[in-house]
Formats: C-alpha cells, structure tokens, sequence
C-alpha cells in the first residue's frame, strides 16, 4: 500500500492550512484516489496552476508513488 | 539523446502540430485508463491531433515531465501551449470549456453536443 489517505490529506493541509480536503479511496485498494481541495489560496489561479499547487504540496509524490490521484481543485464559493 | 535534445525534439512537435496528446499507448490502443479517457474526449470532439506513446522512450516519457514541470502523463498540448493532465481536460469538457477553447484557437472540431 504505497500512499494512505491520511497521509496525502496531511501533505495537503500542511501546505493550505485553511483547505477542505475530501479523499476517496476509489478502488478500495490503497491506490487508487480521488482528491477534491477547497482552498482561498486558488483565488485568481488557473486550473493547471491550482493542480501544480496541490502536487507541489505533494512533493514528488504524484507521478511516483502515488499513480492514480484523481484532483479537482476550486477556490471558495462566496 | 540529451535532455537538450529531448526538449527541443518536445518543443518541436507542439510547434509543429496545433493538438498534441502525449499518452501510453497511442490514440488507437490506449495503454492507461487516464490517457484512454483524454483520447476518448478528442475522438468524440471530432479533434485531429498527434499522438506521440511515452512508453516508446523513457528520454521523452522524463522529458516531457520536466519540459511542462508536470508530473504526470497525459498531457495535452494545443497551439503549443500546455492544457491539462486527465483531471483538467475532463473537467474542461465537461463545463464547455475544451470546445471554447477549440474554437478561440481555430481547431476543427464537431459541433458542441451535450456530455452525456
């Protein structure tokens, strides 16, 4: 089992402390996640930035261990 | 091949090619769930574009990671500007914006149908 949910979760909200982070565990296998990150720090960023973001939060992890994170990201609705 | 050469082959093809999907496997015979999907969306906008298999060559499957500072693959590239990874161009057709997109850069495509 190479990434568990707590532990991206964790990465995400060192990174944007105020983030609402939901983690889906798609496939039940350790493996396989769907992430969505609800953070003010997106206000005025791009989507290819936002997700630049969160896998810079991740820190070499997405394309490595962690294979399958499927993201979504947006700022806060008003 | 140098990570040079590897750039500028990359930089290359998306100038030389208006829609450019870098992918396991190829447009045809997808090799991962996240590529066939990217594959899928452009086959059902009617996109023609250039499909270049990462798993050909690990100088390009690295390289294009480092020439976009994205790590992971697919990527999609129209008019030689980065799009999206899967999650993006997904979400993008989904909302409309893919063929907006199509249409601001004067790609061919179909008519905009709803996504099912």
């Amino acid at each position: 089992m190479p990434m568990k949910a707590k532990e991206i979760e964790g990465l995400i909200r060192a990174r944007f402390p105020d983030a609402e982070v939901t983690i889906r565990d798609l496939a039940g296998d350790g493996d396989h996640y769907a992430a969505h990150v609800v953070t003010s720090e997106f206000k005025g960023k791009s989507r290819v930035q936002q997700h630049k973001m969160v896998y810079d939060a991740l820190d070499g992890r997405m394309g490595g261990v962690l294979h399958a994170l499927a993201l979504t990201t947006a700022p806060p609705k008003d | 091949m140098s990570q040079q050469a590897v750039h500028d082959w990359i930089r290359k093809t998306v100038a030389g090619n208006d829609v450019v999907l870098f992918m396991k496997g190829t447009k045809n015979f997808p090799q991962c769930g996240f590529s066939s999907q990217v594959a899928q969306i452009l086959g059902h906008l009617g996109v023609e574009y250039q499909d270049v298999n990462v798993l050909d060559s690990a100088e390009i499957r690295d390289g294009i990671k480092g020439f976009t500072n994205w790590p992971t693959i697919p990527q999609l590239y129209v008019k030689g500007e980065f799009v999206g990874g899967c999650d993006i161009i997904r979400e993008m057709f989904q909302a409309g914006e893919l063929h907006q997109l199509l249409e601001e850069k004067g790609i061919a495509h179909h008519p905009a149908t709803m996504t099912a």
